[in-house]
Parts: C-alpha cells; structure tokens; sequence
C-alpha cells in the first residue's frame, strides 16, 4: 500500500514540475519565437506571394483586434495602390496545424495568392503542400468569399496525392481566412487608407 | 572496480560510442546526416537532453520507486527534449527546421533512455554528467563524421555551422569537375556509409 501512494505521488509531482517548466518556457519563448518564424518562414511566404509588391510587406504589418484575439495584416501595394491584404490562418493537418498566408486584393476580393508556412506534415506527401507551387497556385484569382473545398468532397480544388487531409486542411484555413476577411472588411480598409 | 570521471568520459568517444560499437539510436544516424552540419545540430542536441536527464535521473535515483522507473524516466527525457525543442526554435530557428520531426524523436532515442537505466539510476551525478557527456559527444562526432562522409561524395561540400549572414565551410571541395554522387545524400547511401564505417572500426578493433 505504501508503494502505491509513494509511486503515485513521485509520478504526480515529476508531472506537475515539467508540465509546469514547460508552460513557463513556452510563454517565455514565445515572442523569441514568433519574431524567427516571421524572418524565417513566414517572410519569405508573404515575399513570394505578393511578388512584385513595391513595398516591404513585413514591415508595413499591423493588428486588429478580433473579439478576443488580436490578428496580424501585412500589407501589400502594388502599381501605386495598397490594395492587398495578407491575412494568417490555419486548419488542422495529419501532423498538427498547417499554417496558411492568404493575400486578398481588396478591390475586387480575389485571392492573390497563398502560401503554406509552418506545418508539421509528411515529407514527401502532406509537405508537399508547402514545396509544390502547383498546388496552392490553384487558389489564385478565386473569390475570397467561397468556401473552399477539394473536389473530393465536391469542391475545386485537386488535392495533393496522397495527402488528402492536408489539402483538406489548407482548403478549410483559406475559408477560415475568407471569414476573418468578411468579418473584418471595413476596419481593414480604414487601416489600409494609412499605408498610403 | 570505482571507475574515474576521466574513464567514464572517454569511454563514449571509443571503447561504446553509441551508433558504432553499440549500434544504437540509428533513427538520427540514418535520418539527419545529409550533412554535416545537420549532424553536429542533432548530435548537440541529443547531448543536451542526455546530460541533463542523466543529472536529473541520477540525483533522484533514491527518489523513484523502482516498479515506474521507465515511466519516471521518459517524463524527465521528455521534459528536456521539449526544452530543447523550445529553445532551438528561440534561437537556432534554420536548423530546426532542417531537423523537423527528429528534434521530438530524441524522446524515444534508446541511448538516452538506456544511459538513464544502465548508468545514471545506479551512479551519482559527477560520474553521470561525465557519462552523458562522453556518450553525447561519441554521438555527435559519429553523426559529425557521417554527415561529412555523405556530404562530401553526395554534395561536394562541406558545412560545419550556417550562420545567418555566412556559411562556415567549404564549397566544392573536389572542384567544379567533381560530379557528386547523389546516391551518398539519398537514404540508402546512408546505410552504405554506415555500414562502411561500421566494417572500418571493426578492422582497427581487432587484433
């Protein structure tokens, strides 16, 4: 009897310590972080999907608040008018959550372009989403206001071989990204007058 | 039959290093030694996680109920293979990106689990921290040695560390002429250097 509480109670309190060393960590870290995923990833997505931008989209970023969550907007201008808007979201993958850019033009709401930045899915399948031009060229000058879906499950868009819940997963972020967009439009026109 | 730090250190270098003489944790050997950066990166981490799990495992070796000591164990090896994971992230963002999904494998890496068990749980810390230092460099030379083998006939270069505004390295070591083999950096070249090297230390073993 006494064994069982000593186990349980060494097993407790080794769980509670890490648990608790991590959280600590985590929110320590977790500005570091996001400052080296911006150079690292999500730079060079946002560089590659609004190619041709004259301005500097990392710097010209600002924050809306969202309800309770505050989102980032990155701007892009383009033959003299700031016309586009990249926003983030993400959608659940094989491995985790595939994190999406979504540039929209403001003009006319069709997508720009989107790129997959952080995710931790297959190599050689569901990473594929992030490597292949291809697959998410496919959602270039598509109205930000459907909601997409691969044409397995009777929407437009072809699904990476192999790697079905992951196209599944970057179709569901665009169209979370499309409502954040709709939700948002108006403030984000008022912010986008600045960048003039 | 006490034996010293200096002996418990040395021996990971030579007479146990981990993927050669014992043939452990190859998931890493295999998987991350495209180049030789990538090996110094992942043997460095897995020393980190090593040492500190060893201090942790031996200084509460009276502490833990034999009957969970593995369950003990891998929530200690855990706990530090997420710090890492957070920490590389913070700080060395590029090569975990390169590492991927092998940063959260040193969990189940059995040389950390098995200096947990075989050493640290029955030694006191000075004589672990040595332990899981010689082990973790004996690791990090290995994949240090195979990354540089691999690189150099797969690639025809060879990079110690990328910094973010220069490579430390040399570019085409055997000249612009050299057509590399990409069989070297593919996964089964990986099997072909290990296995090579493998018969190499055998040779020099015996007598």
């Amino acid at each position: 009897m006494r064994e069982m509480v000593t186990m349980v109670v060494v097993l407790t309190v080794l769980s509670a310590l890490s648990g608790g060393l991590l959280s600590g960590l985590r929110n320590a870290t977790a500005s570091k972080i996001e400052v080296q995923q911006l150079k690292f990833v999500k730079g060079p997505a946002i560089k590659s999907i609004l190619k041709g931008a004259s301005n500097d989209p990392i710097a010209d970023r600002f924050a809306l608040k969202d309800g309770e969550v505050e989102r980032k907007f990155f701007v892009g201008k383009f033959d003299g008018k700031t016309n586009t808007v990249v926003l983030e979201s993400s959608g659940k993958g094989y491995g985790g959550d595939v994190g999406l850019m979504v540039a929209v033009n403001v003009e006319n709401d069709q997508i720009v372009g989107v790129g997959v930045t952080t995710h931790s899915e297959t190599p050689g399948l569901g990473a594929t989403a992030k490597d292949d031009p291809g697959f998410a060229s496919q959602f270039k000058g598509m109205s930000i206001k459907d909601a997409y879906k691969v044409t397995n499950d009777g929407g437009k868009i072809n699904a990476i071989s192999g790697a079905t819940i992951t196209s599944r997963a970057v179709c569901s972020a665009a169209s979370d990204a499309g409502m954040i967009y709709k939700k948002l439009k108006p403030q984000l026109e008022e912010k986008l007058k600045e960048f003039k | 039959m006490a034996k010293t730090l200096t002996q418990e250190f040395t021996k990971g270098l030579w007479e146990e290093i981990a993927p050669f003489r014992l043939v452990l944790g190859l998931c890493p050997v295999l998987g991350v030694t495209t180049t030789m950066e990538n090996g110094i990166g992942m043997g460095l981490a897995t020393t980190f996680v090593l040492v500190f799990s060893n201090i942790l495992v031996a200084s509460l070796r009276n502490v833990i109920p034999a009957k969970v000591r593995i369950a003990c164990f891998i929530i200690i090896i855990a706990t530090f293979v997420v710090v890492t994971e957070l920490l590389m992230q913070a700080f060395a963002y590029p090569l975990f990106l390169k590492l991927g999904v092998f940063i959260p494998l040193i969990v189940v890496n059995c040389i950390v689990l098995g200096r947990a068990e075989a050493f640290a749980s029955k030694n006191d810390i000075a004589l672990s921290i040595a332990d899981g230092l010689g082990i973790g460099i004996g690791f990090t030379l290995s994949l240090a040695a195979l990354g540089a083998l691999r690189e150099l006939f797969g690639a025809n270069n060879l990079t110690v560390w990328t910094t973010p505004t220069s490579v430390i390295g040399v570019q085409e070591v055997f000249g612009t002429s050299f057509e590399p083999f990409s069989f070297m950096v593919q996964a089964p070249g990986a099997f072909v250097c290990l296995g090579l090297m493998l018969c190499v230390m055998n040779l020099m073993g015996s007598k």
